[in-house]
């Protein structure tokens, strides 16, 4: 337990930010590896392009490197649960993550049958396969982006390995479905642990536990009951604890309440919804799922927007926001920083904007501005 | 002898036609806990204004020990509604940890009451981010996750079951359909997960899916339950009717409440096999019972949607409107919209509205 917290917080100590003398001490790193050009130097990275527009989005992010320079060397797999005859075998995907550590990933449909009966959604199986645990989603106001909610800055911590999405269910007479949703108190913990940890490291004050044990009281008692264990361990964050359908009242009329949020996955998967709703919708907001050993960054809000595929629409600032994180957990921070501070002049600018955001502009049209205030 | 026969056949059934040709109706009235007797006399008193035909017969539900032994709703109160077909309550508290449930849940078995309707408007006058909203969520309220059925397996892994029986599921889609063709609504979205509960979720929208089919004139549409929840805070007007199971639909419905002002504001009506209950989803307000502060809204505009359901539909009209009027005039508020007025106030303004539109 006491070695998972600690990779925990290397993996996130990541995020910090960091001075000037820092950067140029990068770019002087980076100087000589061009005049040397060594392959080996380049940080390999897996690729999952995904669904929908994801294969358009990563595409911007694959541009925007390119103009950077960014020393990233891709390993792209094609997998997709809609489109099998194209997709990748899961083992070589989920062996790819686990050698490289690092991956970005676009979102993958999961269509609402199989044809074979399968139950579980090839994003539950890389998730499995790798032991993915916890999603973290940084859901934050982006400046120059009219929404309703302004300030809003919260981090949902989602257990994504069990809950409802244990795709255990059973038809036991015609007519009659019962569906299995596991908690087990080992996994509880261990996110209320991440999540206690990640509060620490991120100079965060208060951690709430997102639950609905009014009503299901031995599951998601036993989720609240291990959150409240983990936060006696941490004295100098505060706890608060609040039922789901309350939560989501107050996060749409006062989100600024909220800071840290542990949830089980099914309600995760709710609040980080609506919370990107908040800030601008799905195009907008980044995130992380974590696993002991590995990362694999993808946008918050999941969906594959489908319905835009081909048309250049899609916003691809919730995939670059992911590679700006997936840079700083790489250690390239100089380029991390130059490529943020493109997509925060970009969006303060205003000018050129996509559909979703009220703009005519295409996704094209974005990345190019994107390249073209890298500095 | 034949006459005495004859009389006795007759009888019982011209009192009976005279008991339902009456133009008073009976109605079930539980005032509730904390803040709902003030909130119930407003409504009784709006409603005497309006004259509108229902006489109340006002139960008490306090817990009394049964003859199992355990505590329960009172065999008047059961009797009551079971007569009435149709009840109005206040906000009840649930004492934690007395060893009686939940009375919200015993009514609610009681009277099998499967759907949930929550229509979710947007007030003006009482200002916040959303101006737009309007839309009606109705919510299987029998299964779904809150079955109760949990177990721990072994030390430390807990199973909770979500039941999903196609008979509850068939009778809310066709009641959300029925709801929307009766009130002019144009379309009804199915909320769902079934790409990731695919036989339980699957099955539900099978149900929505048929019951579509028999309601040609209403649109319907299939959304998954975290695209409505994204597209809800950014743009709430696209949505209509929504239909979804038990833990969505509790989740859902407070969070459109939220959108409009909180749960003060909004009404809910509980309909059932065995008659209808229309209630205010607000807690008790321990805090401020009894100082004449508490806002009635949301309990008269429940027991306006009980007029509805009953086809008084003009005397809902006007009082409805008087209370959206005296809430957009913005002068007596009570202190949850921001305002200073005490509950009577609130209530005294809408009573004249209402007799000014007699």
């Amino acid at each position: 337990m006491a070695l998972l917290a600690r990779k925990v917080c290397k993996v996130l100590a990541q995020a910090a930010p960091k001075g000037p003398v820092a950067r140029t001490f990068h770019l002087g790193v980076v100087y000589q590896q061009d005049v040397g050009v060594q392959k080996e130097s380049k940080t390999k990275c897996t690729l999952i392009p995904g669904d929908g527009v994801g294969p358009e989005l990563v595409y911007s992010v694959q541009e925007v490197f390119k103009a950077a320079n960014v020393p990233i060397e891709f390993e792209t797999f094609f997998l997709s649960e809609v489109n099998p005859t194209l997709s990748a075998p899961l083992e070589r995907v989920s062996g790819s993550i686990a050698k490289n550590r690092v991956c970005l990933k676009g979102i993958l449909a999961t269509p609402d049958h199989s044809h074979t009966g399968e139950l579980q959604t090839l994003n539950m199986k890389l998730r499995r396969s790798l032991d993915l645990y916890s999603n973290v989603v940084h859901v934050k106001s982006l400046p120059g982006i009219k929404s309703r909610h302004q300030n809003v800055d919260c981090v949902i911590i989602r257990e994504q390995t069990e809950g409802e999405y244990s795709a255990l269910e059973h038809e036991s007479v015609k007519g009659v479905v019962e569906c299995l949703k596991i908690v087990t108190a080992t996994k509880s913990q261990r996110i209320a642990k991440f999540a206690f940890d990640y509060a620490t490291r991120n100079n965060r004050k208060k951690v709430t536990c997102v639950h609905k044990a009014n009503i299901m009281k031995l599951g998601d008692g036993l989720f609240l009951r291990s959150c409240e264990e983990i936060a006696k361990l941490y004295p100098r964050i505060q706890f608060e604890k609040m039922i789901v359908d309350n939560c989501t009242m107050q996060m749409v009329s006062n989100p600024r309440q909220f800071d840290v949020m542990v949830t089980p996955n099914l309600y995760g998967n709710i609040v980080d919804n609506l919370a990107s709703g908040l800030v601008g919708g799905a195009g907008v907001v980044a995130g992380a799922s974590f696993s002991a050993e590995c990362v694999v960054f993808e946008p918050g809000a999941r969906h594959t927007y489908s319905e835009a595929v081909g048309k250049n629409v899609a916003n691809p600032t919730a995939m670059l926001l992911c590679s700006v994180k997936l840079l700083n957990h790489v250690n390239l921070r100089t380029y991390a920083e130059q490529i943020r501070d493109a997509i925060n002049r970009v969006l303060n600018d205003g000018k050129v904007r996509t559909k979703d955001l009220g703009g005519q502009s295409s996704a094209t049209d974005f990345t190019k501005a994107i390249i073209y205030s890298l500095r | 002898m034949a006459a005495q026969w004859i009389r006795r056949v007759i009888s019982p059934k011209i009192g009976r036609t005279r008991f339902y040709s009456s133009d008073v109706k009976k109605c079930t009235l539980i005032p509730g806990d904390g803040i709902g007797p003030e909130i119930s006399a407003a409504v009784q008193k709006i409603f005497d204004a309006a004259k509108v035909p229902i006489e109340w017969e006002s139960v008490d539900v306090t817990p009394v020990r049964g003859p199992d032994g355990l505590f329960g709703i009172p065999q008047a109160a059961i009797d009551s509604i079971n007569r009435n077909q149709i009840g109005l309550k206040g906000p009840l508290m649930t004492p934690v940890g007395k060893g009686h449930r939940s009375l919200n849940l015993a009514l609610r078995k009681e009277f099998n009451l499967y759907a949930n309707v929550r229509p979710c408007r947007s007030l003006e006058g009482y200002k916040t981010l959303y101006d737009d909203v309007n839309v009606v969520t109705i919510r299987e309220n029998t299964e779904g996750e809150y079955s109760g059925i949990e177990h721990e397996i072994v030390d430390g892994v807990v199973q909770s079951i979500k039941l999903i029986t196609e008979e509850a599921s068939r009778r809310v889609a066709e009641f959300a359909f029925q709801y929307a063709q009766d009130n002019n609504r144009k379309k009804v979205t199915a909320v769902h997960k079934a790409n990731i509960m695919r036989m339980s979720d699957g099955l539900f929208l099978k149900c929505c899916r048929e019951a579509a089919s028999k309601f040609p004139s209403v649109k319907f549409e299939e959304k998954y339950l975290d695209t409505v929840c994204l597209t809800m805070v950014q743009d709430p007007q696209q949505y209509d009717v929504l239909v979804m199971p038990n833990l969505y639909g509790d989740i859902l419905s407070d969070m459109c409440a939220g959108l409009v002002g909180g749960l003060g504001l909004t009404p809910s009506g509980n309909i059932g096999l065995n008659g209808a209950l229309f209630e205010s989803v607000h807690g008790t307000a321990p805090d401020i019972a009894g100082q004449d502060k508490a806002n009635p809204t949301a309990l008269l505009l429940s027991a306006v949607m009980m007029l509805k359901y009953m086809g008084l539909n003009d005397h809902a009209r006007i009082i409805e409107h008087a209370a959206y009027d005296t809430i957009k005039e913005a002068k007596y508020l009570t202190g949850d919209l921001g305002g200073t007025a005490k509950c009577s106030e609130y209530t005294d303004a809408i009573c004249k509205r209402v007799i000014a539109a007699k």
